[in-house]
């Protein structure tokens, strides 16, 4: 499935209401950000890859108030949410595989 | 990636293994300015770019960990945590990995309070008081990167002078934030689940005192990973991979680049030298198979 690029207005949307029980990985990134970028294409094969997950991307600078709402400190910040909820997080880099357990562990 | 932007380029199927991110070590660097024909470029940048070159030419990414390797009776597998990758000519081209310290405890501690990368894990440490271990040009660059983030750095360096550049180092004096140790060691990591302190010894007087930290960044050089690749490619008394300038390893059909392979020189500008050799060797291989 193709990465959906979510803002502050469809965050709800894309994230917080996707169909029940579908994991939703989101990549908070910034363009100045180094590590962020390398991971990017992992991101990407991992939500055309994966079946059953949605994958969605925010940039940080566009996104401040999102930033602030999740109390995103460092970059890359991947969280994964389910049924409207957080439930996993990971800052920094991981190994493709350690992100898909994330998701379907 | 350059080796892989060669062979597909010549119409060759490339598949590259990297456990974590490409790039390399280049990743962490904050500027390039010494890579010919690009006068100033991030270590990200360079390698975002680089990896867009050898996708757009028809390059693979497989992002997973290579574990070692086998023979077959028409070429080589690539070992994985998953599927083994069938192939016909392998470019060993793992690079260095940080140098541990070698001191109990460390390996638990990895992610709990030390790291390797500054630029990768310096975020964690925001208002918090670091240490950095070395005295090259990286415990300084980690050092000036960590002040920035940080609430107080040490930099523990177990000689009087220090191999980076002058000025770099004239920037870490200078800071504020930075507090330097000279001849001196870090003998014993401290904490429960993390680490929360260092024993430092001072090489001059035999004193030990403890230091209290939240995070030890370990920046006292690189070594390399061959081990398991050492049936297939002699390796030297260092570990690097005993190959020429035309990257052939001991063993037809398996080559050697970048900082993996006994060289004198590593730089960004020979390791991509050495893609760029041992993909056209390979292809001379596949030519004459």
């Amino acid at each position: 499935m193709a990465v959906i690029t979510t803002t502050t207005l469809s965050f709800h949307n894309d994230v917080l209401n996707a169909p029940k029980g579908q994991p939703v990985l989101v990549d908070f990134w910034a363009a100045w950000c180094g590590p962020c970028k390398m991971l990017s294409p992992i991101v990407d094969q991992i939500a055309e890859e994966v079946d059953g997950i949605r994958v969605c991307k925010v940039n940080v600078d566009e996104e401040p108030e999102l930033v602030e709402t999740y109390n995103i400190e460092a970059f890359p910040t991947l969280l994964v949410f389910k049924d409207g909820e957080l439930v996993n997080q990971a800052v920094g880099l991981r190994p493709k595989a350690a992100i898909i357990s994330m998701l379907v562990g | 990636m350059t080796a892989a932007l060669y062979a597909a380029r010549a119409g060759r199927q490339a598949v590259v293994l990297e456990g974590l991110v490409c790039g390399g070590q280049i990743v962490s660097a904050a500027q390039v300015e010494n890579y010919p024909g690009i006068p100033a470029v991030s270590g990200a940048d360079f390698s975002a770019s680089l990896f867009e070159q050898a996708s757009a030419a028809g390059a693979e990414f497989d992002f997973q960990e290579a574990r070692g390797l086998r023979r077959t009776a028409d070429g080589f597998e690539v070992l994985t945590d998953g599927e083994p990758l069938c192939c016909k000519a392998v470019i060993l081209a793992g690079g260095a990995k940080n140098r541990p310290l070698g001191l109990p405890g460390e390996e638990g501690f990895t992610g709990r309070g030390i790291s390797y990368c500054a630029t990768c894990d310096g975020a964690f440490y925001r208002d918090k008081t670091v240490a950095v271990v070395g005295g090259g040009n990286t415990a300084l660059d980690d050092a000036l990167v960590l002040a920035e983030l940080c609430r107080a750095v040490y930099l523990i360096h177990r000689r009087d002078e220090f191999r980076g550049e002058r000025r770099t180092l004239e920037k870490a004096e200078a800071h504020p934030k930075i507090t330097i140790r000279r001849s001196a060691v870090v003998t014993a990591l401290e904490g429960e689940k993390r680490l929360s302190a260092v024993v430092v010894k001072n090489l001059k007087t035999g004193g030990e005192d403890r230091l209290p930290l939240d995070g030890l960044f370990v920046a006292i050089g690189q070594m390399p990973q061959n081990t398991p690749f050492a049936d297939f490619a002699k390796l030297d008394e260092n570990g690097y991979i005993i190959a020429g300038e035309d990257c052939k390893t001991s063993t037809p059909g398996v080559f050697a680049a970048g900082d993996c392979r006994t060289k004198t020189v590593r730089q960004l500008a020979t390791a991509a030298a050495d893609g760029a050799a041992a993909a056209l060797a390979a292809l001379e291989f596949l030519r004459e198979a």
